[in-house]
């Protein structure tokens, strides 16, 4: 019994993100089979492939629920029980700052934001000018990520309503966007997306619904969720700002 | 490569990414919280899985995936196959280009919008947790259904866009209006989730594949420039789902209504 037990507790996993990836299979045989009428090229690399995103995923899945999500919860119950407001805004500029500094699709958009402005003669096309003007780019969004969870971190503690932040954060862009200079918009508007990635949204809510739920006063699915909103909204004011100041 | 270089390569990228984020965390537990994590081994058991089940995970996609999904846009994309009617009686010049020439890359771009969304591992951790916090109002299935529909619709809305050549900004301002007149109508529960799943999609999975659609798109189309419009099908992929969401639990709400409804007037029959 044990046994089969262990078996249904091996599978179960397998099977979802079997469920998970279907859709992606099934899309890419039509397409190629009816729409495009072509033969899959190289069919036993695609089918190890698949195997491993399949193996991946169910890693995944469960190391979130015994390590990422009870790590970032527990946390946060640690420091509302501490009371220390100093230490918690910290650890949530930390985080976020943490999280976006690495980041290898940061590092590319930087890249290649560097090459547009120089291309442009915003700065000169020499080498070090352009390595400076990348790694200001990604600290910036480094900065606006940790600064983000900050606000988020002490919107959950103060119990504003999220979607006043928010759409206020919007109002913002769309009236610096008429301000900033031209090249730094579309990358300013992509920063936004980059910073929020896999490992960090899983951290980040729990972050949140741990912090929401151990404080009185605070419902975990009104106050809880919107550090995402935040980390994804900030990044594009201060990479405008950046541009802004720095042209 | 061989695949035992590749996954080490993959793995090492992940841990360089993880890394920061892992000093920060143990920064914190031995020096400021200095509390007993329970069942530490279990919590680092979970983290090594992560990283293991990641480094699979993106190598998998870039064996399988993403290489013949980015064939498969720039083939649909291509004009000998967009005109392949007219190919065949020998005219390879297009004068003008028109919107429904492209009718199957807006359906790739709905289809494969959706599939890489449900797919999308960030989406499936918002997912566990809002059933969890929701106590199953909200479930895991449903809510990331609404968000890969949103990412589909939107996306769909973004190539018909670059075969058009209008305005981006055109369309975000209206999508930012709609979302704001459906924050004061949805039920307020949902709307932290609403504007979270914007930033949840436009992830590992989603983002190559949306990015050679597009590319694909605007380098094909005569008057379309790459840099300016290949990039816009994420903003799309980033507003739609905040629409569809919001949209989902208005839809839930309206149903529960009309149960409620129809289970009085049937009990007023009986009397």
């Amino acid at each position: 019994m044990i046994s089969l037990n262990g078996l249904f507790k091996v599978t179960r996993p397998l099977l979802e993100a079997l469920r998970d990836l279907a859709p992606i299979i099934l899309v890419i045989l039509f397409f190629q089979g009816f729409v495009l009428k072509q033969p899959i090229p190289n069919m036993e690399e695609m089918l190890v492939g698949m195997v491993f995103v399949l193996v991946g995923l169910a890693l995944f899945v469960r190391g979130l629920e015994i390590g990422l999500f009870p790590m970032g919860e527990g946390m946060a119950h640690a420091f509302a029980k501490k009371g220390n407001i100093f230490w918690l805004l910290l650890f949530a500029f930390l985080l976020g700052f943490a999280t976006t500094v690495a980041e290898p699709a940061l590092i590319a958009v930087a890249g290649k934001a560097a090459e547009v402005a120089a291309q442009g003669g915003l700065i000169e096309t020499t080498a070090e000018a352009m390595s400076d003007y990348a790694f200001g780019l990604r600290m910036t969004v480094a900065l606006s990520v940790g600064t983000a969870i900050v606000l988020g971190v002490l919107r959950i503690l103060v119990g504003w309503p999220l979607h006043f932040c928010i759409i206020g954060g919007y109002f913002l862009v769309v009236a610096m966007t008429w301000f900033a200079p031209q090249e730094i918009i579309g990358i300013a508007y992509d920063s936004g997306g980059v910073t929020t990635s896999t490992i960090t949204v899983p951290l980040v809510t729990a972050l949140g619904v741990g912090l929401a739920s151990s404080i009185r006063g605070r419902n975990p699915m009104l106050d809880g969720f919107g550090l995402i909103a935040f980390a994804s909204l900030v990044p594009m004011i201060f990479v405008m700002l950046y541009g802004m100041l720095m042209l | 490569m061989s695949m035992l270089e590749m996954f080490s390569d993959t793995f090492v990228s992940t841990m360089r990414d993880v890394l920061p984020i892992t000093a920060v965390l143990v920064g914190f537990q031995l020096l400021v919280l200095r509390q007993k994590i329970a069942n530490v081994w279990r919590v680092i058991r979970g983290f090594v899985y992560v990283l293991i089940g990641l480094a699979f995970f993106l190598m998998g996609l870039q064996e399988a995936i993403f290489p013949l999904g980015e064939l498969m846009a720039s083939q649909l994309t291509n004009p000998a196959f967009v005109y392949s009617e007219l190919y065949a009686q020998g005219i390879t010049t297009i004068q003008t280009v028109r919107w429904d020439d492209y009718l199957w890359v807006y359906a790739f771009a709905f289809a494969i919008g959706l599939a890489t969304t449900l797919a999308e591992p960030s989406l499936i951790a918002v997912g566990m947790k809002a059933e969890q916090v929701s106590g199953g109002a909200v479930s895991a299935w449903g809510l990331r259904l609404a968000v890969s529909l949103g990412v589909a619709i939107g996306v769909s809305i973004g190539c018909y866009r670059i075969v058009t050549g209008t305005d981006l900004w055109l369309y975000i301002v209206v999508a930012y209006i709609i979302v704001i007149a459906q924050t004061f109508r949805a039920p307020s529960m949902i709307i932290p989730l609403a504007y979270d799943s914007g930033g949840v999609t436009t992830s590992t999975v989603t983002v190559p594949l949306l990015a050679a659609l597009g590319l694909g798109l605007a380098a094909t189309i005569p008057g379309r420039s790459p840099l300016i419009d290949g990039f816009g099908l994420i903003a799309f992929a980033s507003v739609f789902p905040i629409m569809s969401v919001m949209g989902y639990a208005q839809v839930i709400r309206w149903l529960e209504k009309r149960r409620a409804q129809f289970r009085r007037t049937a009990e007023l029959d009986e009397l």
